[in-house]
C-alpha cells in the first residue's frame, strides 16, 4: 500500500479512534463467530447447551461418509452452476440487445434493472404463487391445458426447476448492470475495424467484444456462484424447504436445518467450516486467476 | 451493425420486451391477487383482472395483518425500515471513519486493520449463522434492533469503495487544508465527506436494499411478532395448509415489501449503477 495519498503524521490516538467502531464490530460479529464455528466443529454438543465432548475430526468424517451430505453437495453445485450459467447468459444476451443503437435504450435499461431491488425471498414467493399446485395460475394451465401433472411438492425435478427459475429471474438484473457497463466501455473503433476486415456480427462479438468482457465475466462468475451457493437460502427455505425429500436441500439450507431445527451444532459447524473453505477458495481463485485470464 | 435489415432492427426490441414481460408478469399476478378475495384466489384459476378489493385488502394488511400472523404490515414496515436505515446509515458512518483512518493516516497496525476488514468480504453471513446467533444471544440482543443491525454492517464493501475513492482524490487537497491549519477532523467533516457525496449515495442505495431484503438473519433472531420484518411476516403467513392462508393479505404484504426498495432503485438508478460497477474491482 504505497502512500498514494497525503498522510497525516503525529496524530496520536486519532486514527485508532476512527478505525475502532469498524474493528470492534468486525471482531465481535465476524472473527469471534468464525473462530467459534471452527471450534465448535470439533465437539459433540448436547443441544440444550450442556456438555461438550471433544471429538476431533469425527464430525467431519461423519459428514464425508454421509450420503445425504454428498447429495446436498452435488445438489448445491448443480444448482449454483445452473443458476450462474442461465443468469449470466440471459443477462449478456439482453445487455447486447440493449446496447445496440436503438430507441428507448434507457427505458429498457431501467425496466431490466429494477428486479435487483426485489428480495430473493420475494422472488421465491412470486414463483411459488404462480406454480402452487392448488392456487397457482401457471400450475392451473400446466395441468388443464397441457395435461402435466404439476406438483412440485412431490416431484423433485419440478421443485428443482422452480427454485432455479426463481433464483435466475432475480439475478439477471444484477448481471445485466455489469454486462451493460462492460459493453459500453468497449471501444467502437475496435468493432468497426473488425467489421471492415469482413468479420460477421457473430464473429465480431465472440472474437473482439467477448474477450474484452472477460474481467466482467470473471467477476460475475464468482459473484453468481456465491449467490447460487449462499444467497438462495430464502428461496429454498420458502418454496421447497429442501424437499421433496432432500432434492433441493442445498448446503447452506442444510447448515441451517441441522443447526436450528435438528440442534446438531457440531455437524452444522463442520458444514459451515466446509462452506467457509469453499468461499475462500472461490475468492482466492478470483483474485489470483481473474487477472491472468483477462485479455486486454 | 453497419448495415441493418429491417428485421435486425426490430429484433432487439422484441427480445427486450419479452424480457420485460417475463420480469413484470409475476409482479402483476401478485398485484392482481392483492385486489381479490381469498375465495377468488383459492378457486383456481384466479381472475386475471384487477378486482375491487384493493382498498379493503391493503387496509386490513396494514391495520391487522393476516389472522394467523399476529403482526400488522404497518408494524413490519416500521421494523424493515428501521433495520434498512440502521444498516445503511450505520455502515456508511463506520466505513467512512475506518476508510479515512486507513488512507490518510500512517499508524502501526494500519495494515493489520486493513486486511482484517478486507477478510470480511470473504465469508458471507450464511456460513457463520450459528455462532453469530450465539454471540448476539449472549449479548442479549435477540429480538432487538441492535441485533438486527449490527451483525449486518460487518462486511467491507463500503470501506473498499470509500478507500478507492479517497485514494483517487488529489493529494493537494489534504495538503492545502493542512497549510490552512485545519485539524484532520475538520478536514474530514468540512471537505472530505462533502466531496464523497456520490459514493455515499451509491452505498446508501445498495445497503438500504440489502438491509430491507434481509431474510436469514431476522429469521434466526426474531421470535416476537413486534420485531417481525416484512419478509419474515410473509414467510410466517405462508406456513401451514394452503386453505388456511389468506392469500390476498399475503400478496398485499408482498407488494408493500417490494415497493420501497424498487422505488429507491428507480429514483437513484444512476448512483446505484455507479456504486455497483465501482466496487467491481
Amino acid at each position: 500500500m504505497a502512500a498514494k495519498q497525503y498522510e497525516f503524521r503525529k496524530s496520536g490516538v486519532l486514527p485508532y479512534l476512527l478505525v475502532l467502531p469498524q474493528m470492534v464490530i468486525v471482531c465481535i460479529f465476524f472473527f469471534w463467530p468464525a473462530a467459534q464455528a471452527v471450534w465448535q466443529s470439533f465437539f459433540l454438543q448436547d443441544p440444550f447447551g450442556g456438555t461438550m465432548i471433544f471429538v476431533g475430526f469425527e464430525n467431519y468424517s461423519a459428514l464425508f461418509k454421509d450420503p445425504v451430505y454428498w447429495q446436498s453437495f452435488v445438489t448445491s453445485c448443480v444448482y449454483a452452476v445452473l443458476v450462474t450459467v442461465c443468469a449470466m447468459g440471459i443477462a449478456l444476451f439482453l445487455a447486447v440487445q440493449a446496447n445496440k443503437k436503438i430507441r428507448f435504450a434507457s427505458f429498457y435499461k431501467t425496466m431490466l434493472i429494477w428486479p435487483y431491488a426485489v428480495a430473493t425471498m420475494v422472488s421465491g414467493v412470486l414463483w411459488l404463487f404462480m406454480f402452487n399446485p392448488n392456487v397457482g395460475v401457471i400450475a392451473y394451465f400446466l395441468k388443464h391445458s397441457f395435461g402435466i401433472d404439476w406438483n412440485y411438492l412431490l416431484n423433485s425435478g419440478q421443485a428443482f426447476f422452480l427454485i432455479t427459475v426463481a433464483a435466475t429471474w432475480k439475478q439477471v438484473a444484477y448481471n445485466f448492470v455489469f454486462y451493460l457497463a462492460g459493453l459500453q466501455s468497449v471501444p467502437t473503433a475496435l468493432i468497426e475495424a473488425a467489421a471492415i476486415d469482413g468479420a460477421s456480427p457473430i464473429k465480431r462479438f465472440w472474437r473482439v467484444v467477448y474477450p474484452l468482457l472477460s474481467p466482467t465475466t470473471f467477476y460475475l462468475l464468482t459473484m453468481n456462484l456465491v449467490y447460487g451457493f449462499f444467497e438462495t437460502f430464502p428461496i429454498v427455505h420458502q418454496v421447497t424447504q429442501g424437499g421433496p425429500g432432500q432434492a433441493t436441500s442445498i448446503l447452506v439450507y442444510k447448515v441451517w436445518k441441522d443447526g436450528v431445527l435438528n440442534l446438531d451444532l457440531g455437524s452444522s459447524s463442520a458444514q459451515s467450516v466446509v462452506l467457509m473453505v469453499l468461499v475462500i477458495l472461490l475468492t482466492v481463485f478470483q483474485f489470483r486467476y481473474g487477472e491472468k485470464s483477462v485479455t486486454y | 451493425m453497419m448495415m441493418q435489415s429491417k428485421a435486425s432492427r426490430i429484433l432487439p426490441h422484441i427480445w427486450l420486451w419479452l424480457a420485460i414481460i417475463i420480469l413484470l408478469f409475476p409482479i402483476y399476478m401478485v398485484f392482481a391477487a392483492s385486489s381479490h378475495t381469498n375465495a377468488e384466489i383459492q378457486s383456481a384459476p384466479m381472475p386475471l383482472n384487477i378486482g375491487p378489493y384493493l382498498g379493503i385488502n391493503y387496509h386490513r394488511a396494514l391495520a391487522e395483518g393476516a389472522r394467523n400472523l399476529g403482526a400488522s404490515a404497518w408494524v413490519m414496515i416500521r421494523n424493515s425500515f428501521i433495520m434498512a436505515m440502521g444498516i445503511a446509515v450505520g455502515k456508511i458512518i463506520v466505513s467512512l471513519l475506518a476508510a479515512y483512518a486507513i488512507v490518510f493516516f500512517k499508524f502501526p497496525g494500519r495494515s493489520f486493520c486493513f486486511w482484517a476488514i478486507i477478510i470480511t468480504l470473504m465469508l458471507p453471513v450464511e456460513v457463520r449463522i450459528m455462532p453469530t446467533y450465539k454471540v448476539v444471544s449472549d449479548l442479549g440482543m435477540l429480538n432487538s434492533y441492535a441485533g438486527l443491525i449490527l451483525p449486518m454492517i460487518v462486511s467491507a464493501t463500503a470501506v473498499f469503495l470509500f478507500r478507492q475513492f479517497f485514494l483517487s482524490i488529489p493529494k493537494e487537497i489534504a495538503e492545502a487544508s493542512q497549510i490552512d491549519g485545519a485539524s484532520p477532523m475538520a478536514f474530514f467533516t468540512q471537505i472530505l465527506v462533502p466531496m464523497t457525496r456520490t459514493p455515499i449515495a451509491s452505498m446508501f442505495v445498495i445497503q438500504f436494499i440489502y438491509g430491507w431484503n434481509q431474510y436469514l438473519w431476522p429469521l434466526l433472531i426474531t421470535t416476537k411478532e413486534q420485531y417481525y420484518t416484512l419478509l419474515i411476516g410473509i414467510n410466517k403467513m405462508l406456513t401451514g395448509a394452503d386453505v388456511l392462508i389468506e392469500w390476498q393479505i399475503v400478496m398485499a404484504t408482498v407488494m408493500l415489501a417490494m415497493i420501497p426498495p424498487v422505488f429507491v432503485v428507480l429514483v437513484m438508478q444512476k448512483q446505484f449503477i455507479a456504486g455497483m460497477t465501482d466496487t467491481e474491482k
